[in-house]
């Protein structure tokens, strides 16, 4: 049995096939990227694992569990983690109370401990904190530890944004054009962060990227979508040389001319 | 028989009292529409509409349709200047703020209303062609207050379709409140289109408050009425025109309904409890759409 | 501008960031405790007012101004909390459970007007809530068995074991300390993960639950606290005033807690705090400058609702983060000095952003 599995969904909207009988595999450890045109469904596949949208048909399953029907916090509870593609952080809270709310599925308090602040709630807090300033000196975002995260500029917030999908201590994390906005040396950084967390942590990644030299670099496997239907799986060579993954992205001519 | 005359003149004064609500609820529609606002001070519009009309038939001596109509197009007015002076500022702030900015309107309206010089805290009356006259078909009476407060209200909701069907602004204006940006590049002035859309609810309001008067009376507190209306909106969606009209008749039919056959105290709960209702099993109200953020 | 050198976590967590602030809070409520004793009776009535309605709106603050949901029907819970402790403490139970059975019974029926939360948003959750007021008061009144309807009833006077609370200094104190004791309750769930839970509520949805929070819970959680508070403050209201009836208990008064919250300073307990202190001596203030207004003016009745609507507008207009929004500047305006820039705050006009566009 695979870590991840998405068996055959399928959603619609209005009559719209977004996604038609996707199916794929993420193993334990690997980078599984999901590349395809605008409109692909790329990320309608992570709002449904999110279970932002009802799949039509269909399951995932995670280490066992069919998770297609259960609540959405309850999909972060069992250690799914995820970004967002035009970042969704808590804009009037600090940088490093985002990173703390991250760890809330780690949380072992009640509300009547909390009003008190008992001890225990005190522990947990300390070791929140451990855990957030650990992701903080890893994504080397000391400078703006205490600041409103309105203020920072985009690609700061995309790995604020990392970072609280990190604090979690996922087992899988979903990132949604992780590189999107931002610059050169800021994707040299995330692509090392991803490696990195991948090899230390066991984390397995599920990328939907637009870069192809960052998708190339990072992936262990890639899948590549087009009008929902799956058009190549494979390694990252195969794919992107896949003549069917060309003319998606380039028209029937342009493939012609480049292959 | 009887029992059949007491169930029509609970019906009418239901759906005259129901023809106010839509009213009122229409004037929320269309500002919610354009510019995603809701006022709250919308049942102070009727007590000023109310107020001017008094005092033109009973001081200056003016007849009813000119008063009407002249307390319509002072609301218009009044409209614009609000919509110029305090609102115009607060498009795209949070529901809340803008909740708050007119409830403090309608208590600013409320008070003032309450200090001019010959209004003050007293209930008035005028007297209007309508007045103590009654439509007879054997036992039935029907009051004409009743069926002129219906008959104007399908007047108006007609000149408001014929407006938004066929003339430039309407056909602006409606494109505005789907979508503002298509609007801009079109070349439509939104701008424009908010002051219009106040100009006209306020108007609107103006006008109710002209009708309720022989059947409230005229008093500063005569807006409260309007809250009923909120009830009536949600049950039309917010966001269509007929939809408010229809939610107001519902609310004023059930109202006076209860009124007759529940025990004491239901009337006034009646449109809340149907409102809460309506929004655990269908929370856009009955003919609204959902809508859900994309990210 | 200060910067603080931590050696371990214990000092991330404290609740006064710095020693001195510690100090300053302390002789805060050493001052609070002192009035009493300069003041005349009237004053420290109104004083203990303040206390009140402060306990009520750091719930409503906790819902609207943390959580994000927008309730106007608070003056309910208020009602709630005032009818149960009456009716308790003159079946003989002490003020002692009395006063929080009246805040679990309104956190409790809290809990059930969360649930349509759950459903409901911005517009629609105002006006929901609303009619629950409505509702709830006409049950008030419709309840003659148990309420007295709108005849009203009496309510005893507060005494704990040997104390008695019936002069106005001593009801000052009791309701200072279940103002301290709220605000220290309110502080420590902000700083632990419910609070944090609720803040993300109201900054993003779809983000919080994929942090793994429960909608259904959170939300519901955050209605039951802040119906708690104002049920708690709706009990010292009633015995305060020793006679209540559903007139008390109108969708006024729920406007007019919003009105605090707003005009204090939204998403700050210190703003729940100086919107009740504002609102409450409003009354004063318009009395003190009406020798000074044309009489006829000052003769009208209206006149303090008038300035009641004239200033929450001007607030919502100018000053949307309210009186703690202008002790900031001007708090910060000093720490900076001369270096500040009045466009430090300028982006906080869109504090609390629409989710609707």
């Amino acid at each position: 049995m695979a870590f991840f599995e998405t068996h055959n969904i399928s959603i619609s909207f209005g009559g719209l096939r977004a996604l038609e009988r996707v199916s794929f595999e993420v193993n334990k450890g690997e980078v599984f990227s999901i590349i395809g045109p605008n409109g692909a469904g790329k990320t309608t596949i992570f709002n449904c694992i999110n279970r932002y949208y009802n799949l039509d048909e269909g399951a995932f399953i995670f280490k066992d569990k069919n998770i297609a029907k259960v609540s959405p916090h309850v999909v972060a509870d069992l250690g799914i983690s995820r970004t967002f593609q035009n970042i969704e952080l808590f804009k009037n809270a600090t940088v490093i109370d985002n990173l703390l709310l991250g760890r809330h599925r780690h949380r072992r308090s009640n509300l009547f401990m909390e009003a008190l602040f008992s001890p225990s709630v005190q522990r947990q807090e300390i070791e929140s904190r451990e855990k957030a300033e650990e992701v903080i000196d890893f994504l080397d975002l000391q400078a703006y530890r205490d600041q409103f995260v309105s203020g920072l500029p985009y690609g700061v917030q995309k790995t604020v944004e990392l970072g609280r999908a990190l604090a979690m201590e996922p087992e899988l994390l979903l990132l949604d054009e992780p590189s999107s906005g931002m610059n050169m040396e800021e994707m040299e950084d995330l692509s090392f962060w991803i490696t990195d967390i991948k090899e230390e942590l066991g984390i397995s990644f599920l990328l939907v990227e637009h870069n192809m030299r960052l998708v190339k670099e990072i992936s262990d496997r890639v899948l590549a979508l087009n009008f929902g239907v799956v058009i190549a799986q494979g390694t990252p060579n195969e794919v992107l040389g896949h003549p069917e993954v060309m003319k998606a992205y380039l028209g029937e001519e342009g493939a012609s001319t480049a292959g | 028989m009887e029992l059949f005359n007491e169930i029509i003149q609970t019906l009418l004064s239901g759906v005259s009292i129901g023809c106010i609500y839509g009213l009122v609820a229409l004037g929320f529609v269309l500002i919610f529409k354009a510019t995603e606002v809701i006022n709250f001070a919308q049942g102070e519009m009727m007590v000023l509409g109310a107020f001017i009309a008094l005092t033109l038939i009973n001081v200056f001596g003016f007849s009813y349709w000119a008063a009407l109509l002249l307390a319509t197009v002072g609301l218009g007015i009044f409209g614009l200047i609000l919509e110029r002076l305090v609102l115009r500022s607060l498009i795209g702030e949070p529901v809340f703020a803008i909740v708050m900015l007119t409830i403090g309107l309608g208590y600013f309206v409320r008070s003032s209303v309450s200090m001019v010089p010959t209004w003050g805290t007293d209930t008035y009356g005028f007297t209007t062609p309508f007045t103590d006259k009654a439509a007879r078909y054997g036992e039935l009476v029907l009051s004409w207050e009743q069926l002129a407060i219906i008959f104007m209200t399908i007047a108006l909701i007609l000149i408001l379709f014929a407006f938004f069907r066929y003339t430039r602004m309407g056909v602006a204006m409606r494109a505005t409140s789907q979508n503002q940006l298509a609007a801009v590049y079109m070349g439509i002035s939104v701008n424009r289109v908010f002051s219009l859309t106040w100009i006209i609810s306020a108007a609107v309001g103006g006008f109710a408050g002209v009708l309720l008067s022989p059947i409230t009376f005229v008093h500063m507190n005569m807006g409260f009425i309007g809250l009923k209306a909120f009830p009536a909106a949600v049950l039309g969606g917010f966001s269509s025109i007929p939809g408010a009209i229809v939610g107001g008749l519902i609310i004023g039919v059930t109202e006076s309904l209860a009124g007759v056959y529940l025990p004491i105290g239901w009337k006034d709960v009646a449109a809340w409890i149907i409102l809460i209702g309506v929004l655990i099993i269908r929370p856009q109200g009955l003919f609204g759409i959902q809508e859900k953020k994309k990210v | 501008m200060r910067f603080l050198m931590k050696r371990n976590y214990n000092q991330d967590i404290q609740l006064f960031k710095y020693r001195s602030t510690f100090f300053w809070y302390l002789a805060l409520i050493i001052g609070c405790c002192l009035l009493p004793l300069v003041l005349d009776d009237y004053i420290t009535s109104q004083l203990s007012f303040i206390c009140m309605y402060s306990i009520a709106t750091v719930g409503l603050m906790l819902l609207t101004g943390y959580t994000g949901q927008i309730s106007m029907g608070h003056a309910a819970f208020f009602g709630i909390g005032a009818y149960t402790s009456a009716i308790l403490t003159s079946k003989g139970v002490p003020f002692l459970l009395a006063l929080p059975t009246a805040g679990l019974l309104a956190g409790f029926i809290g809990i059930f007007i969360g649930l349509p939360a759950l459903r409901l948003s911005g517009l629609y959750l105002a006006i929901a809530t609303m009619g629950f007021g409505f509702i709830v008061d006409e049950v008030l009144v419709r309840w003659e068995s148990l309420t007295n309807g709108n005849m009203g009833m009496m309510v005893d006077p507060v005494s704990i074991g040997p104390l008695t609370f019936e002069t106005e200094v001593q009801f000052y104190y009791l309701t200072l300390v279940v103002l301290v004791l709220t605000i220290l309750a309110a502080k420590n769930i902000l700083r632990s993960p419910t609070g944090r839970a609720m803040i993300a509520i109201r900054d993003s949805e779809v983000a919080a639950q994929a942090m793994g929070i429960s909608m259904a819970k959170y939300k519901t959680m955050a209605f039951a606290i802040s119906a708690f508070f104002t049920g708690v403050a709706g009990s010292l209201y009633g015995h305060k005033l020793t006679f209540i009836n559903p007139e008390s208990f109108t969708i006024l008064v729920s406007i007019e807690f919003l009105a605090m919250i707003i005009i204090g300073g939204l998403g700050s307990l210190h703003g729940a705090v100086y919107g009740a202190a504002f609102i409450i001596f409003l009354p004063q203030l318009i009395i003190m400058t009406k020798d000074y207004m044309p009489k006829y003016l000052a003769d009208q009745t209206g006149l303090e609702s008038a300035l009641y609507g004239l200033m929450i507008m001007l607030f919502i207009l100018f000053e949307p983060m309210g009186i703690y929004g202008i002790w900031r500047k001007k708090k910060f305006y000093f720490e900076m000095f001369p270096l500040y820039k009045k466009d430090t705050f300028k982006k906080e006009k869109k504090y609390f952003k629409a989710e609707r566009h």
